[in-house]
């Protein structure tokens, strides 16, 4: 049998996915390591080690990393936070709440999932435009327009405006999953629960959020790993700016990039690279168990 | 009973409020691409007075759009099909034989779901293989990129493909290649198109491998080309509103076209992971 199993499935089927990986993945992020301690720019061909330097300017307090590191820390919580939270009252609304039409409605909520990142920010960069955008106009029309704000170029107010036009185009991926998570919950809880005359708040709480938990961790990871990993909206909303209001890690990993400055960000990225393992790590460990599960 | 009712009525409207929320977008770059330069100053949300459908014919000629729109289709339609390709195979035998090796390279494999891209020696590997600043080295970036996820994916699935099928296959015969394509390919088709319909999105949407990788305009993709046009039109919200749409169109019609993949493959593969 053993000898069959080779046979039949060889080894070769998995080579071509093995190797494209390895070259334009596994290899860079090692190489990346070993460059961190190395003065590489684009400007000269000689690379020096210069041993820690790179690491130490970007824990430098007199340099900005460690608030693109703190933006970007941020940015992943928030948006944790907020996408599972408005994610699941839409996944119950659309379980619970109205059965027919639901479909049709989680493919609406779905369609901003499917957009372009560059679109989803250039359009927003309109609606997000102080004077003439849809967003202050509203606002200005509902005699709201104490609440108009300068939403991307308020330092103060920037990056919370990135996040939430992030969260907006995110919800539906994660509304979908913990749907997919509410409907996998056995019916008989919800029975008995009803038999001891529980409210929704009750079987909420009792019911199904310690049924989903597996289902939130993933959704948490899978926004984890989105979030520290964040460039596309940041780049075309606001590049960073004001100043480096909204710089996150990737942009940051950008602007080294067009500065030349090779060593510098590549330690940035194998700060990153050596946190992802460490958490990829532990993803794997939960998918292991997820797959034995059933 | 009347409470039931207009208790389900306030649930619809809040779903319908949702739905709005989440296309008005889209509405706004539709109304205004159809508007002349100063209606569409203001990107409100009322519909054009006339109809100036030569925003279209403008934006395709001054935005080469033309060229953009070849560009992204051979990206993203190469990377899928040799991705999805990849990833298939590698499944299929990771799966099937558990050794204790392929355990091993199945983690590690999906561990690539996780891991950031870096860029500066990335640029190294694309200078050595000769692919930086080509079109077949953008296609084989995006068809690197997903193979992680669709091994993960399609890993999934075949645990309901009964390994009978197999053996009763190799008693008559099939080799290999034969036993892979003839038997199993057509009952993974569902999960083949999800892996692909997802591969074509993300590979379509993708705007920092170009970004990084391509100064060549003529080799731009739509998504970099409509951020370009932009820089150059921002007044000019008309024609930046048709460019966009042109640029999500795709997209939309992939999507309504295949979305009972998409659904389904994204609770699968999340459900299960």
């Amino acid at each position: 049998m053993r000898v069959r199993n080779k046979l039949n499935y060889p080894l070769y089927f998995i080579l071509p996915a093995l190797v494209l990986y390895l070259i334009f993945s596994i290899i860079p992020s090692l190489s990346g390591i070993f460059y961190s301690f190395t003065n590489w720019s684009s400007y000269t061909t000689k690379i020096n080690f210069i041993g820690l330097e790179n690491f130490k300017t970007i824990f430098s307090a007199s340099e900005n990393y460690l608030l693109f590191i703190k933006n970007t820390f941020i940015f992943t919580i928030i948006t944790i936070f907020a996408k599972t939270v408005i994610g699941l009252a839409l996944a119950l609304l659309l379980t619970e709440g109205t059965k027919r039409l639901a479909y049709f409605y989680r493919m609406m909520i779905y369609v901003p999932v499917i957009l372009p990142a560059i679109a989803v920010g250039l359009i927003f960069k309109s609606i997000l435009n102080p004077s003439t955008g849809l967003l202050n106009t509203s606002l200005r029309f509902a005699g709201l327009g104490a609440l108009a704000q300068k939403w991307l170029t308020n330092p103060h107010i920037a990056l919370y405006s990135v996040i939430g036009v992030d969260t907006w185009q995110g919800v539906g991926y994660i509304m979908v999953i913990l749907i997919a998570g509410i409907q996998s919950i056995p019916r008989e809880y919800y029975e008995v629960a009803d038999v001891d005359g529980a409210g929704f708040w009750a079987k909420l709480i009792w019911v199904t959020l310690p049924m989903m938990m597996p289902t939130i961790t993933i959704v948490t990871v899978l926004n984890l790993l989105y979030g520290l990993k964040v460039f596309d909206i940041v780049y075309v909303l606001t590049n960073g700016g004001p100043g480096y209001a909204t710089d996150v890690i990737y942009t940051a990993v950008f602007q080294a990039f067009s500065q030349g400055q090779w060593g510098l960000g590549t330690a940035f990225s194998s700060l990153l690279f050596v946190f992802m393992c460490v958490l990829g790590y532990f993803v794997i460990r939960l998918m292991d168990r997820g797959q034995s599960r059933d | 009973m009347l409470a039931k009712r207009s208790r389900q009525a306030v649930f619809h409207l809040l779903a319908i409020l949702a739905c709005l929320i989440s296309i008005i977008p889209f509405y706004l770059i539709v109304t205004n691409s159809f508007k002349s330069i100063a209606e569409a100053s203001s990107m409100s949300a009322a519909l054009p007075s006339i109809l100036h459908v030569e925003n279209f014919v403008t934006v395709v000629a001054t935005g080469k759009l033309g060229t953009s729109f070849l560009n992204s289709l051979f990206y993203a339609t190469g990377s899928t099909i040799i991705g999805t390709l990849c990833a298939a195979m590698a499944a299929f035998v990771l799966s099937r034989n558990r050794s204790r090796f392929n355990r091993f390279l199945y983690f590690f494999i999906i561990l690539g779901i996780a891991l950031p891209t870096n860029f500066f020696t990335l640029t190294k590997v694309m200078q050595i293989t000769q692919l930086i600043n080509t079109k077949i080295g953008i296609l084989i970036l995006y068809a690197a990129g997903q193979i992680p996820f669709g091994v993960f994916l399609i890993y999934g699935f075949l645990d309901t493909v009964p390994k009978e099928l197999d053996e009763a296959a190799i008693i008559d015969g099939c080799g290999p290649f034969q036993l892979f394509f003839k038997i199993i390919v057509p009952l993974m088709m569902p999960v083949l198109i999800t892996d692909a319909v997802l591969s074509f999105l993300g590979a379509w949407g993708n705007f920092i491998m170009p970004l990084y990788y391509l100064n060549n305009t003529a080799n731009w993709p739509m998504t970099l080309s409509a951020y370009n046009f932009f820089d150059m039109y921002h007044m000019n919200w008309n024609l930046f509103s048709a460019d966009i749409l042109l640029t999500v169109l795709p997209v939309l019609f992939v999507y309504f076209a295949a979305q009972r993949y998409i659904l389904s493959g994204m609770t699968a593969g999340a459900v299960k992971g």
